[in-house]
């Protein structure tokens, strides 16, 4: 095959010139080239090997279809695998190379398998892996070094991807002849129109067929088209493929801002999502065309018929300079017409019908040799280019020689929208195809996408001629798929198509099969001897075409990978260079280390400080709402398990809430604020369910009740003062005050603002949560901090609290209340409302619930030696688990390391000696299992 | 994503919204056992129409009783719970 370009003809700009390399030579071409047609012109032949046979291949088609011209282009970040060079539109500079080659195109050693080796037949890597054991390792090497195509990018993408979203009343999906008429009339009503076309240009087969349209020349009608759009403000977005049709009417475009491995200019995006909701789609995805089966069709020069016409009429050459035309539609005719004006000679063209009865055909019977009942069996060539065929007609033999066929086995309507978005396919028998029949969402098709519009049975293109060698027939190329892998499956009694379709691989590379699908199916339908659509269709998946991952990520990278929320105080604690943890979103520190301390080490002297002095720790996060309202007693006592009625004005209590399962769902304190005004806070994590949850009581459960709900998390602030000296601190600070007891309520001013006092305690000394409206809070903190400084104290991180609570027993959400647990199982059963009017009670009383034996107790557990975070409980190793470690620390003031855990019928096992065993860490500890208040069991040193 | 109109606020992407639960998995505050069994445990989970709660909870907030088709996504009705049926 040797191409050439043409003196004249195609929409490519030849008064410019742009170069680039490829495999690091330099080829030129001109502005509205792709790299294929820019190749081709100048005589490239050889564009890449394939997947597992390293088999030579060159261009088949003209567009997203193509399953053999794929290449690398682009440098470093901008590296992208697997592009085909149908639809990579040439720039200056652009770097492009063959794949899957070693040590060179030309000559590639991977290929000597293909050309000596038995082929890799259908199911090879199932069958190797179910083989004998070591035969996998055996052909493990091999297949990583012959297999695969493109590499992927080792260097982070360069570039930015850009989300945008969009409304109109019509999308139109394809300027083809049908796409353009359609975006005409739409805005000619006034609507809002957008167009949007995976091409550089607008015009579809009308620039590949060059036809006339409405009296005008195709390219003159197209301009004028183009015109009466822009002026009606239609927007249309070329280099834009709509990838995915969603519900109702959502779909989402892949804009090319700049070509694959393209530099964007300074601050622009390389590609752009669109999200457009229609209140209309218009699906005019026109149909691509089949390849032919017989042996060798896979061989650089045997291109589609269209793909040829297209090369011809837009890009102005030849593929080739003798060309064998095959064919079972009409439409190929018109390429021998476009390639004998081109200057190419036409040796044959050879038709599997009988007969056609077309204009068309009656005039290339005049012209050129036309052969009838006359099938392709084989192509001769090699990476050079092809040499001849041999076909077949009435049990003869026939050779001709060529460096060119064009073959079109019938065409496939892009049905692939229409199918996402919920839509049905009927089975068109003459042609062998499937066109869209009806749809789900507000979705039409025109064009030729809504089916094949051929006068004559074009089916005959899918019966491959009775004597081909299969083994080297291709249906799918990209995958290496052959008609006698299709066999062998449907031999080693694979029936579904789905089954067929993974175990050969057959549609499953990145073209996902669209010159090969149907090949397929009317292969197993033959097999099975029954009609195509009785085979069945296995599902089309968004994208249409490969997308770029960073296109789908947009700027949701690095740090923008998820929201980071900074409590009002981040500053403030960042100024002491803590440890961070991060508490969902939240940043909060996890200790604040002095001289080079292990996280350890700060976290037992933070402790021991509380323990001894005074500490004091950023709350801020905790869950936090109002409830207000004649009412607001009676629904705090449907959302928390505890009673709440009783709590006299100033008085809060600990509380729990039950999901509605009966499992607890997060803990926390409520408040009575004033007669009719609560104070509930909840777990930092659980806060976003807790909102809903409450609103859903609020909504769904208690509509009746006078009660309105404030999430109040963000504007209240809050610092916990801790330890002996809290309540001294606290007397400095505010010396009006009347320093409430433990569960009280008060209000005061420290530091000149205003706030609000909870005397409650989760580290098991006398403490006080110090709220104050974020706004206000950092002159709080400096007063606590500058002053608790004189009494030796210092402020804590979440280890620090880590450590304090599970000394004292208290459980943690995400710890103990871990969604299994029971109010029974934390020994919180004591403290369930009688009443019973909680969410969550109904469910309770399922006697699994209550107190059945066999279920997982909280208990603590004591030891001489550091208890494994996480580990289980046996009696020893190896052993049968019989229970986990939720939380493991140590005394803070004594020696000893102790833990909380849940043990099957734990409570009732105190003084037994067991084994906390983590083989993942290596780790073990003996253990005596024990009560899990650990620290002041009596809760004297809340007391004054 | 689906497109739901929201009584307060309109026509709004699914985004905003979040499924909370099947209608026939409500269950009363005064249930007794068995029927908390029944709802949480033992409902339909229907190929086809459904009746279900789903909440504007990154919009207005409300609870609002959708009538959806599980396979197709269709939305049939939207209502607000204090509607009439
Ligand atoms: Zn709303």
């Amino acid at each position: 095959m040797t191409g050439s370009r043409t003196h004249q003809g195609g929409i490519i700009d030849r008064n410019k010139t742009i170069s680039f390399t490829f495999d690091g030579k330099r080829y030129q071409g001109h502005p509205g080239d792709t790299l294929a047609s820019a190749l081709l012109a100048q005589g490239v032949v050889l564009f890449g090997r394939s997947f597992k046979y390293h088999r030579p291949r060159g261009v088949m088609s003209a567009g997203v279809e193509e399953p053999n011209a794929l290449v690398g282009v682009g440098t470093g970040g901008r590296y992208e695998p697997n592009t085909r060079a149908t639809d990579l539109f040439i720039y200056e500079g652009l770097v492009a190379e063959s794949q899957n080659r070693w040590p060179s195109l030309s000559f590639d050693l991977g290929a000597v398998i293909g050309l000596f080796g038995r082929f890799v037949p259908a199911g090879f890597y199932y069958k190797a892996f179910l083989g004998k054991p070591g035969l996998w390792k055996f052909y493990e090497y091999f297949i990583r070094r012959a297999a695969g195509l493109g590499q992927p990018p080792v260097e982070p993408d360069p570039d930015s991807y850009e989300h945008r979203a969009a409304f109109c009343d019509v999308l139109v999906v394809g300027a083809g002849p049908a796409g353009l008429a359609a975006a005409l009339s739409a805005s000619a009503l006034g609507e809002r129109v957008m167009l949007v076309e995976q091409d550089l240009v607008l015009g579809g087969g009308l620039i590949r067929d060059a036809d006339s349209m409405e009296g005008l020349p195709a390219q003159a009608w197209i301009t004028k088209a183009l015109a009466t759009l822009t002026e009606r403000g239609v927007r249309i977005l070329n280099r834009t493929t709509a990838i995915g049709y969603w519900d109702h009417d959502l779909l989402t475009l892949a804009q090319k801002l700049v070509e694959p491995g393209q530099a964007p200019e300074d601050g622009q995006a390389a590609q752009r999502l669109w999200r457009v909701r229609a209140k209309k789609v218009v699906l005019a995805t026109g149909a691509l065309e089949r390849p032919l089966p017989f042996a060798g069709n896979d061989k650089p020069g045997v291109m589609l018929a269209q793909a040829v016409r297209t090369y011809v009429n837009r890009f102005g050459l030849t593929p080739g300079a003798k060309a064998v035309i095959a064919t079972c539609t009409d439409d190929a005719y018109k390429t021998a017409f476009a390639l004998a004006d081109a200057g190419c000679e036409i040796v044959a063209i050879l038709d599997s019908r009988s007969e056609s009865p077309s204009e068309i055909v009656k005039a290339a019977v005049a012209r050129f040799k036309v052969r009838f009942d006359t099938q392709i069996l084989e192509a001769a060539g090699g990476p050079g280019g092809l040499t001849g065929i041999t076909a077949e007609a009435g049990g003869q033999k026939l050779q001709l020689s060529c460096d060119l066929v064009a073959a079109s086995g019938g065409f496939s309507p892009v049905a692939h929208l229409h199918m996402q978005a919920g839509g049905t396919l009927s089975w068109d028998e003459a042609n062998g195809a499937f066109a869209p029949k009806t749809s789900r969402q507000n979705q039409v098709t025109v064009g030729a996408a809504s089916g094949v519009d051929e006068a004559n049975t074009s089916a005959s293109g899918l019966t491959p001629p009775k004597a081909v060698d299969t083994k080297h027939s291709f249906v799918d190329f990209q995958n290496d798929v052959t008609l006698a892998d299709i066999d062998l499956a449907w031999q080693e009694g694979y029936r579904s198509v789905e089954h067929v379709k993974r175990y050969t691989t057959l549609g499953m590379a990145t073209d996902q099969g669209k010159t090969s699908n149907i090949v397929g199916l009317a292969r197993l339908a033959a097999l099975e001897g029954r009609p195509v659509p009785h085979v069945g269709l296995t599902t089309f998946r968004p994208p249409y075409t490969p997308t770029t991952l960073g296109l789908l990520a947009g700027h949701a990278t690095g740090k923008h990978l998820a929201v980071i929320r900074r409590p009002p105080l981040f500053d403030l604690h960042t100024e002491q260079n803590p440890l961070w943890l991060p508490s969902g979103y939240w940043m909060r520190p996890r200790a604040y280390p002095r001289n080079a301390e292990t996280l350890h080490a700060a976290a037992l002297r933070e402790a021991r400080t509380v323990r001894q002095g005074v500490g004091w720790v950023d709350v801020s996060t905790l869950g936090k709402f109002e409830v207000a309202g004649p009412d607001a007693a009676a629904f705090l006592e449907r959302v928390c398990a505890t009673t709440v009625a009783k709590l006299a004005v100033g008085r809060g209590r600990y509380s729990f809430m039950l999901r509605e399962d009966g499992i607890v769902m997060d803990d926390g304190t409520v408040w009575r604020i004033g007669p009719e005004r609560y104070l509930l806070t909840s777990s930092t994590g659980g806060a976003d369910r807790m909102s809903h949850h409450l609103a859903y009581v609020r909504q769904v459960l208690a509509p009746e009740m006078r009660v309105a709900i404030a999430n109040v998390q963000e504007h209240w602030t809050g610092i916990a003062v801790a330890g002996p000296k809290a309540k001294t601190l606290l007397a400095q600070l505010a010396p009006d005050l009347d320093i409430p007891r433990h569960m009280s309520v008060a209000r005061s001013q420290i530091a000149g603002v205003p706030v609000l006092i909870l005397a409650a305690s989760y580290s098991g000394e006398r403490a006080f949560e110090i709220y104050a409206a974020g706004k206000d809070i950092v002159p709080v903190w400096q007063a606590i901090a500058t002053q608790g400084t004189d009494h030796g104290g210092c402020a804590y991180g979440l280890e620090a609290l880590e450590i304090l609570r599970i000394e004292k027993g208290h459980v943690v959400v995400g710890g103990e209340i871990d969604g299994r647990t029971t109010p029974h199982d934390l020994g919180l059963d004591r403290m369930l409302n009688p009443k019973a009017t909680y969410v969550g009670a109904p469910a309770l009383q399922r006697p699994d619930l209550q107190s059945s034996a066999g279920r997982l107790r909280m208990v603590g557990l004591e030891s001489e030696t550091p208890i494994p975070e996480g580990s289980m409980l046996v009696s020893s190793i190896p052993g049968t688990p019989q229970g986990h470690v939720t939380g493991a620390g140590q005394r803070i003031l004594e020696d000893g390391y102790v833990a909380l855990a849940f043990l099957r019928d734990g409570s009732e096992r105190l003084g037994e000696h067991l084994v906390a065993w983590s083989p993942s860490r290596g780790a073990k500890a003996p253990v005596s299992v024990v009560d899990p208040v650990f620290y002041d069991h009596e809760g004297a040193r809340y007391r004054d | 994503m689906q497109l739901i109109t929201c009584p307060h606020c309109g026509p709004r992407a699914q985004a905003e919204f979040e499924f909370d639960r099947a209608v026939e998995s409500v269950l009363a505050l005064d249930a007794t056992e068995a029927e908390a069994v029944a709802r949480l445990y033992r409902r339909e989970n229907p190929k086809g129409w459904s009746w279900e709660l789903w909440r504007h909870s990154a919009g207005c907030g409300v609870f609002l009783k959708l009538h959806r088709h599980t396979v197709t996504h269709e939305i049939a009705e939207v209502s607000l719970l204090d509607a009439a049926p």
